[in-house]
């Protein structure tokens, strides 16, 4: 099967601190793959370097057929990204936004009236396609944000906690929506530290102090380490030394 | 190009929404400019006065009179004792004090040296400069007219050598404030505009975190430059248009050369400031560094303008330093140009200077400008 990433020893120092220490594996195409750890386990700083914002230390990654060292610039045509603090503009209206990122994508005119229309509709978002952004709820902005990331229809998006802060219901939505992107042969790369979340992957990582102390799809995970939950799979990760099952 | 459209729109979009913003940008300029040029300038008006006059003669009275005419001074003290006014001056009632000894008449009419004794608060250097010089300008003025009217008298008496000078004032023949500094307010307001927008601009979109996601798409570098420094670049040039014509309706400053070459120097002008905004951004990650980077900047460059302080009357190596002052370049274009009526020849060397600048600032600014952190 084609790989749409595959990274090898890849690896990122600040100063004598390791916060990405020689990971290594395989993304297949239209995959939702879940990247998961604990705060300040490397997870935003290893997809900052999947997605040319950070350059790594050591290390090799290709993206969408492009080597992130190299061919950044080439990567980046290829990626749609959504980070934790959202990327949209507060201060331009949710229609204003769609144009202005179909424009930076290279979109043409037409392509971006008509994407702008069927975005708006799928959302619900019709009646307030005027309205600033930062006057919207977060769940709403969110997905927005998702919508937009993907616009370009990008080979893989890169969405880096795109939940948090939102209830349970609304994080499903989310989720719907990540499915019917991945239904279309979307690649999806999602770090969170939701473990029901994690549930809902293809396949997870689980990353502890820089490095992936686990990968597999939830099921085997959870019958390797006779865990009942996701929740408990991380638990014995992250804290070896407290938990009973190893 | 069509990425540039898209991000001018989006920078234009965001300055209209923000009133508030559009406000200050054009109100901030009028207002200083009305209250910057009839407030700074280094005439020294009502100054406090005592004279002492222990000679109570008619050569004397006449000395006071004249400064009793002169529209500098302000004569609040006038008596026999020189402890009166030694206390007025301590008390801050005064700020100089004249002493006007007995036999002044009687030297004077002798043509020979008449002394007297000028004190003066040099708490405020400038002010007791300029007053010393008021002062002096009286002194001479009085003493001529009464040597020559004296040998019209007494025909016999030896007269010493009179050297009047005449002055004329070119280029600012009325010598007016409003002229001289208006211009050079104009700059400053351009450059406070310039710089602080440009600069708090892009650290803003660090700060909210919007610039990564420009920084994953394939936006480059170049087309995300230009589209934070061009709208900056229109708003500079609208606002100096706007200075100008406040500054001839209200304040009716000459504009004796042709206004393109303000424009033409203007527009190479804000590409330097707006470089420089742009290096702060790119050396500072909140609104509050960039800020105070800025006015670490401003300040050097106000003040060392020459707007403030001649540039020739600082100390050489400070000289050296206003080499570096883009501020410095443009007051003189506004001044050489509007009120000199220098043409393009005249402004050649400080054009010539500026183009290396706005390349230099702003290749060094691109170079810092990086898309992926390390």
């Amino acid at each position: 099967m084609e790989k749409s990433i595959s990274v090898n020893q890849l690896t990122k120092r600040f100063g004598k601190f390791t916060a990405v220490d020689a990971i290594s594996f395989e993304v297949d195409k239209g995959e939702i793959f879940g990247f998961l750890g604990a705060n300040g386990a490397g997870k935003t700083t290893a997809i900052r370097m999947l997605t040319g914002l950070s350059k790594p230390t050591a290390g090799k990654a290709m993206v969408a057929g492009f080597d992130i060292q190299r061919q950044r610039e080439k990567v980046k045509r290829k990626i749609g990204y959504m980070s934790q603090k959202f990327s949209l503009y507060e201060d331009l209206t949710v229609r204003e936004n769609i144009v202005l990122y179909g424009g930076i994508y290279g979109l043409p005119n037409k392509v971006i009236r008509e994407k702008s229309g069927l975005m708006l509709e799928n959302l619900e978002l019709k009646e307030v396609s005027k309205t600033l952004v930062k006057s919207l709820p977060l769940g709403w902005k969110q997905k927005l944000a998702f919508s937009v990331a993907i616009m370009h229809d990008p080979a893989i998006v890169f969405l880096d906690e795109p939940t948090g802060g939102v209830d349970p219901i609304t994080r499903r939505q989310f989720w719907e929506m990540i499915y019917e992107a991945a239904d279309t042969g979307v690649t999806v790369f999602v770090t969170t530290h939701y473990m029901d979340e994690a549930e809902y992957c293809d396949r997870v990582s689980i990353m502890v102090d820089g490095r992936i102390a686990a990968m597999d799809t939830p099921y085997q995970l959870k019958k390797d380490f006779q865990a009942k939950s996701m929740n408990d799979v991380f638990l014995q990760l992250v804290r070896p030394e407290k938990s009973t099952a190893l | 190009m069509r990425t540039i459209v898209f991000l001018l729109r989006k920078e234009f979009l965001q300055i209209f929404r923000h009133r508030i913003m559009l406000v200050l940008i054009f109100m901030m300029p009028l207002i200083q400019l009305i209250i910057l040029a009839n407030a700074a300038d280094y005439e020294v008006d009502n100054i406090r006065l005592y004279i002492v006059d222990r000679d109570g003669t008619q050569a004397s009275q006449r000395l006071v009179g004249l400064f009793e005419a002169s529209e500098h001074f302000e004569i609040l003290g006038y008596g026999q004792n020189p402890e009166a006014a030694f206390n007025s001056i301590q008390g801050n009632e005064t700020d100089l004090f004249m002493d006007i000894p007995a036999g002044f008449e009687e030297q004077l009419s002798e043509g020979g040296p008449a002394a007297m004794q000028v004190s003066v608060d040099a708490i405020n250097g400038v002010k007791a400069g300029v007053s010393n010089g008021y002062v002096q300008a009286i002194l001479q003025g009085f003493a001529m007219a009464y040597a020559k009217e004296l040998a019209v008298v007494e025909p016999g008496t030896a007269q010493p050598g009179q050297l009047g000078i005449e002055y004329s004032n070119w280029f600012n023949p009325d010598l007016s404030y409003d002229n001289f500094m208006v211009p050079g307010i104009l700059v400053l307001l351009v450059t406070l505009v310039g710089m602080f927008l440009s600069s708090m601009n892009i650290v803003k979109e660090k700060e909210i975190g919007t610039i990564e996601q420009i920084n994953v798409t394939p936006i480059r570098k170049y087309q995300f430059i230009i589209g934070k420094l061009a709208p900056f670049w229109i708003i500079g040039l609208l606002e100096l248009s706007f200075g100008l014509i406040v500054g001839k309706v209200i304040f009716d400053i000459p504009f004796v050369g042709p206004l393109w070459l303000i424009y033409l120097f203007a527009g190479v002008y804000l590409i330097t400031v707006l470089g420089i905004g742009l290096l702060i951004s790119t050396i500072t990650d909140t609104q509050q560094q960039a800020m105070f980077l800025a006015w670490f900047f401003l300040i050097i460059f106000i003040l060392m303008s020459g707007l403030f302080t001649p540039i020739e009357s600082m100390p050489e190596w400070a000289q050296r330093i206003t080499d570096f002052n883009p501020v410095a370049y443009f007051v003189d274009v506004m001044r050489l140009v509007l009120l000199k009526g220098s043409g393009f020849s005249g402004i050649q060397p400080h054009l010539r200077v500026m183009i290396i600048y706005a390349i230099l600032i702003n290749a060094l600014a691109v170079l810092n400008y990086r898309k992926a952190s390390s």
